[in-house]
This record gives structure tokens, C-alpha cells and sequence, in this order.
């Protein structure tokens, strides 16, 4: 934040130049406003970037970045992927990165809050789906099955927006669950359902999706489940603001919200 | 001119006539010394003194710390067992294969312990090849238990009681071996009443390290074991989690953890740490 404003200031004092705002300016306006000056290459949709993004985008953000690659030639998406909290505390505490993409709004708050980052957009939703090994080890027909202690469950820890969430569907069947394991982030859990270590896992029916064959997923119905959802925003301390928010964009636009639809994810 | 004994002991010992260490070799000794201390400092600088109480109650570190205690224990005598008779064949017998079985077992000296978590689940897990058979004979799944953490613990902390035990069977003295045998010892009186007591202080010493590593153990625990409060959350993994929500309860978890590890140091200090026996 600090090294942002100084940066901007300098600019502003020194160079005469416009358009320091980090938050509004279109990707093609910040490309023309350092047009010409020592400063082009910071304000230019080129270079690497670091995404930070909760472990459920695995896939989706994968193939968003790729495709952000071809479409901005010359810049390099570096994405990094973890529980959501996790993510945050690496933010408030300095970690280098230009983008947070966090899977509640509970964990962007705290960035936000903490002066790292401003105006998150909602970009996704996602909703809870019961993960079980192929041939189903526990019988697991619904949340009902969890309850029991018969059934090895693995979640997230509770401040893991995946935990928190699934927390919230228990709280709503009216189950109580004992988990064998609380996992630092949702892919955690999957691959404990599928390496058949657990009998069910409580994960993104997004997840379910990308894991394929290798699980079987159970529905939660409508009525008990809940939903959580995904704000990003570009980091004010990001090393290379324009291609930070040029990614914001991208995964704002028709293109970003066809390859997370395709993921399973809901449009907010 | 004469030099008392004293002097020349000190000037043998020193290797020099200067009493001051030459520069080249003390400034990079101290900026070790500061970088070691440093973080430490950092620790008690930042920590909640005043709700310390409160928070500590609070985060349940007690059930935690009880676990990391007592697994980390376990782990130590399962080490010892195995790891003392281990450590006399590696340095007192020769067979073949005998390198090849030492590079095995010092292995996860340098194995990631992640890369050993996930080894022990494919081995130990329901699905693991041994792991599926204990599950359908007995009934017994290991993983996410309390037996997981230790055997977690073990895996990674068993090779340094290995190796300083070997180490220290190496450079002993084998002519009191051979004395005692030739009075009429058989092979095990040999091992219990001259060669154990000759590697006592190494022995402590890698049982020290063992104990020290396998509480600080976190990712092959996590990885085979997972993490459930006061079942398989050791206080490595309690730090871990709470620095994401609360971090003062991190900070002062760490500094129980700091504690304890300074504090058997302090015990032992005197009687098997000294300089040189390790």
C-alpha cells in the first residue's frame, strides 16, 4: 500500500502524468496513459504476474491464465493456489503477488480491510457436493449418511471457506457431523476420497467435477445447501498493476465466466 | 623464554598465539549466530504478553501440546528400540548391501517428510499395500489416528538417532570390545555392559535430536495422519492453523513449543550435550 502511493505520487509530482488510480481505469486506458514515459513498462499489459487463488479455481484459473497468455502475448501468469485464509494471511503479510482470488468474502474482507486491496469484484459461486470414493466404501446416500460415526469424513478446517460453507449445510440438514480429519484446503479433501482413505468427503461441486471419474459425487438438494462466493481483486501493492487488473478483467469477461460455467461454477 | 603449562595448553588449543579470533572467521560466525537468533526475538517481541493466558486457555494449545508430547515420546522409544541395534549392525557387521541398507534407512534424512507422509499413506493408508490388509483382517485403519502421528513422527526422526548412534559406535574404541571378549563375554554382554555404556552420552544425544525433530514433525504428519484437535493436531500443525485465524494464539503457541525446546536443552546441557560428543 505505502510503496503503491509513493510510486504514485512520484509519478503524479514528477513526470506530470494522469491516471494513477489503480482501481478504474481500463487495461487499454493505463496502456496509453504511461505511453512514452520511464514508466510504460509498469503500466503496460506485459510481464509476469502473481496470482494468488483459493485451491477450488485449480483448474478453472489454470485455463484462464492460459488463455489471458495468448490473448496479452509477453506476459506470464505465475498462479498459486491454497486454502483461501491461507492465501489471505500470506497477503496482509506482504507476500508478493499482483491478484487475490479468494473463494468467500470473508477471507477478501480481511485483505481488504487490511489495506491491501480495494472494490473486489464477485466473479463466481459454488455450491457443496459429497465427494465418495467410486464404490462408495461408506454407503453414503445423502448428507443424512455423515452423521453417523460409521462414515469416515474428511473436511476443511473451519476457517477454509469450504469449511465454512459445509458447516453451513449441516447447520441446515440439522446433522452433526465428526470428521475424521480437518484438511488445510478443499483439494486436501478430495485427494483424501480419492486415495479411499476416507468414506466421504464434503467438497465443490466444481471439484467433483474436475476430479472426473476418480470420485463419485452426491448432490446435495437445493433447500440444505449453501453457497459461497468468489470476489478478486487486484492487489494495490502489486508489483505489475496493469496486467493485474488486465487479469481482473479477463476473468470478469464472457470469456473467464464461459470457462468457469464449464468448471460447474454459478455466475454471481 | 619459557611459557607456563597453561599458556601453552591454550596457545595448542587455540592454534594461535592471538587470543582474538581473526575476523574472517568471527564476523560470519556471529552473522550465523544473529540469524539463528534473530526470528527468535521476533517471536517474543511480538507476542500477546498480556492476554497470553487468556489466548493460550483459549486455543486449546494443552490438548495439542499433550499429544505432541507424548507422540513425540513414543516415537523416541520405538527409535531407540529399533534404532540402537540398528545403528550396531550398520557399524559393526558387514554384509552385503550393508551401503545400500544404510542409504535406505539414512533416506529420510533428506526426503521432503511430505514425500514420507505420502509414502506411509500409500503403504500404511486403507487402500496402502499393507494398509488394505490390516483394514480387512483386523479392522485397523491407521490413518487419521493418534498411531499415525507416531508412526509419522518415527519415520522421520528414527535416521538421526541412527546415525549419531553409528557414528558414535564407529569412533569408539573397539579394543575393549575385543578385551571384554576375550575375558570370556559373550556378544551381547559385550553390547550391554562395554559398548552401550561407551556411546551413553552420543546415545542421549541422537534420543535428543529424535525427540526434537519428531515434535517439530508437521508435514508427513499432516499429510498421513491430517489434523483433528486432540486427536492427530500436534502443536506444529496448531501454529500452522492459527496463524490463519488468530495469529497472537500462533505467536504464543510457538513460544510454548520455543519453551519446551530450550528447556531440554537447559537439562541437558551439562551431562550429554557438551561440545564434541555429538
Amino acid at each position: 500500500m505505502r510503496r503503491a502511493v509513493t510510486t504514485c505520487v512520484v509519478l503524479v509530482a514528477g513526470l506530470g502524468l494522469a491516471g494513477c488510480g489503480s482501481g478504474s481505469s481500463s487495461p487499454a486506458a493505463s496502456t496509453t496513459a504511461g505511453g512514452g514515459s520511464s514508466a510504460s513498462a509498469s503500466s503496460q499489459v506485459a510481464g509476469d504476474i502473481t496470482v494468488l487463488a483459493a485451491a477450488s479455481l485449480t483448474e478453472s484459473f489454470t485455463t484462464i491464465a492460459k488463455q489471458f497468455e495468448a490473448a496479452h502475448p509477453g506476459t506470464t501468469v505465475t498462479l498459486s493456489f491454497g486454502a483461501s485464509s491461507a492465501l489471505a494471511t500470506q497477503v496482509t503479510s506482504g507476500a508478493p503477488a499482483d491478484v487475490f482470488a479468494s473463494a468467500s468474502a470473508k477471507n477478501m474482507d480481511a485483505v481488504v480491510s487490511a489495506g491491501a486491496a480495494t472494490d473486489p469484484k464477485t466473479f463466481a459461486q459454488n455450491v457443496m457436493e459429497i465427494a465418495v470414493p467410486p464404490s462408495n466404501p461408506g454407503g453414503v446416500t445423502g448428507v443424512e449418511s455423515l452423521a453417523g460415526s460409521g462414515v469416515k469424513t474428511a473436511l476443511c478446517q473451519e476457517q477454509v471457506p469450504c469449511g465454512a460453507t459445509a458447516a453451513k449445510v449441516f447447520a441446515n440438514a440439522g446433522v452433526t457431523v465428526k470428521p475424521v480429519t480437518l484438511e488445510p484446503d478443499v483439494k486436501s479433501v478430495l485427494s483424501k476420497v480419492t486415495l479411499g482413505e476416507v468414506d466421504a468427503g464434503v467438497v465443490y461441486v466444481t471439484d467433483v467435477r474436475a476430479a472426473g471419474d476418480k470420485v463419485e459425487g452426491i448432490p446435495i438438494p437445493a433447500d440444505v445447501n449453501a453457497s459461497t462466493s468468489y470476489p478478486i481483486a487486484a492487489l494495490d501493492d502489486a508489483p505489475n498493476a496493469a496486467t493485474a487488473k488486465a487479469f481482473v478483467d479477463y476473468v470478469l469477461s464472457a470469456e473467464g465466466a464461459k470457462v468457469l460455467t464449464a468448471a460447474g461454477f454459478e455466475q454471481p | 623464554m619459557t611459557l607456563d603449562a597453561r599458556e601453552r595448553q591454550r596457545r595448542a588449543s587455540t592454534g594461535g598465539a592471538s587470543r582474538r579470533p581473526p575476523a574472517p572467521l568471527l564476523v560470519p560466525a556471529l552473522v550465523g549466530v544473529a540469524f539463528l537468533v534473530v526470528p527468535l526475538l521476533g517471536l517474543l517481541v511480538r507476542a500477546p504478553w498480556g492476554d497470553a493466558w487468556r489466548i493460550l486457555r483459549e486455543s486449546q494449545a494443552s490438548e495439542a501440546l499433550r499429544l505432541s508430547l507424548w507422540t513425540s515420546s513414543v516415537a523416541t522409544v520405538i527409535a531407540l528400540v529399533v534404532g540402537v541395534p540398528l545403528a550396531w549392525l550398520l557399524a559393526r557387521s558387514s554384509f552385503p548391501g550393508l551401503r545400500l541398507v544404510r542409504a535406505l534407512v539414512t533416506l529420510p534424512l533428506v526426503l521432503p517428510p511430505v514425500v514420507g507422509g505420502v509414502a506411509l499413506l500409500l503403504a500404511f493408508g486403507r487402500n496402502g499395500f499393507l494398509g488394505r490388509w490390516l483394514d480387512e483382517w483386523f479392522g485397523l485403519t491407521i490413518p487419521f489416528s493418534p498411531v499415525a502421528v507416531v508412526m509419522a513422527e518415527t519415520f522421520v526422526a528414527m535416521p538421526f538417532l541412527v546415525v549419531t548412534v553409528e557414528g558414535a559406535l564407529r569412533a569408539a574404541n573397539q579394543g575393549y570390545e575385543q578385551a571384554a571378549a576375550t575375558l570370556g563375554a559373550g556378544r551381547m554382554t559385550v553390547f550391554r555392559r562395554v559398548t552401550l555404556p561407551m556411546v551413553a552420552p552420543s546415545l542421549a544425544a541422537g534420543a535428543v535430536l529424535c525427540w526434537a525433530r519428531a515434535l517439530g514433525e508437521f508435514g508427513a504428519t499432516i499429510t498421513f495422519a491430517g489434523s483433528f484437535p486432540g486427536r492427530t493436531q500436534t502443536m506444529p500443525i496448531a501454529v500452522y492453523y492459527a496463524l490463519e485465524t488468530d495469529p497472537d494464539a500462533a505467536i504464543l503457541l510457538s513460544l510454548v513449543l520455543l519453551l519446551v525446546s530450550v528447556a531440554i536443552l537447559v537439562a541437558l546441557r551439562d551431562r550429554w550435550l557438551r561440545g564434541g560428543t555429538v
